[in-house]
């Protein structure tokens, strides 16, 4: 566990719980990332503006980030187990109807039984793809 | 539409500045069974203690409807997700973050994330709810 970054884990948590009220306040919307750029590509087009407003917000976040702490990171695994893992995200969050922000951080916010089984199932498939990638493959 | 915007922006530092847009450290924090990086319990449980204490009162005065039942659909699309997750470290908002990093396998990951959308559509076309 020398890797645990407590103090920046938490800060970093509060910051994304508190963007995830001021949307709601502001924008009487669900901080869900899987569900807000699912809804960008929705026909017939609909409220496209905040959903896009919010992934430039996204996206700005991370240059301003790299500009003041440069430094890169990647996964280590593969383009093949990259576009797999993608497209199992995308289609999965869909179907599942949202993500670690919108069951996760939106979701347990609201008390939600529906969510709190989503995190609990997605929590554990994910530990078990990791050990077969990691330990197994 | 600014607000938005600024609500995305906050969203994504925070999203850096707890190592979440990092996908080898999501990785370690779900391989439990190796050197277990247990940070990312502790950035859910920031953010949910935040919308935890100011959700309630807020949605009083939204309409926003949510559904509750725990159907197929629900675990089948948690548990996929799970395994995206869990093979490249990356979910959906990080993945958007990190375009930033004009990193190629992040725009193969984001690029295949939204055909996983559309062929989600095809699927099953009944709109989900979160």
């Amino acid at each position: 566990m020398d890797n645990f970054t407590p103090l920046s884990a938490l800060a970093g948590g509060v910051l994304i719980g508190l963007a995830s009220v001021w949307l709601l306040a502001a924008n009487g919307r669900i901080a869900g990332v899987s569900g807000i750029l699912h809804g960008l590509f929705a026909q017939p087009p609909g409220d496209r503006a905040w959903r896009a407003a919010f992934i430039a917000g996204l996206i700005a976040a991370g240059f301003v980030w790299h500009a003041l702490f440069p430094a890169t990171s990647s996964s280590q695994v593969g383009w093949g187990w990259l576009a797999l893992a993608g497209a199992l995200v995308g289609f999965g969050t869909r179907i599942g109807g949202g993500c670690t922000s919108g069951h996760g951080v939106c979701g347990l916010g609201r008390f939600s039984l529906r969510s709190l089984v989503a995190v609990m199932v997605f929590m554990a498939t994910g530990m078990a793809a990791t050990f077969v990638m990691r330990h197994v493959l | 539409m600014i607000s938005a915007l600024g609500a995305g922006f906050l969203f994504g530092i925070g999203l850096w500045l707890s190592g979440m847009a990092n996908p080898r450290k999501v990785l370690d924090f779900l391989d439990v069974s190796g050197n277990w990086d247990p940070s990312l319990l502790l950035v859910m449980g920031g953010a949910v203690a935040v919308t935890a204490a100011a959700f309630r009162p807020l949605l009083k005065k939204q309409k926003l409807e949510f559904r509750k039942d725990v159907d197929i659909p629900l675990l089948t699309g948690a548990a996929l997700f799970g395994i995206g997750w869990g093979i490249g470290g990356y979910c959906p908002g990080p993945a958007l973050t990190a375009l930033s990093s004009l990193s190629a396998e992040v725009f193969v990951f984001v690029a295949a994330m939204v055909g996983g959308g559309f062929l989600a559509k095809i699927a099953a076309p009944a709109g989900p709810g979160a």
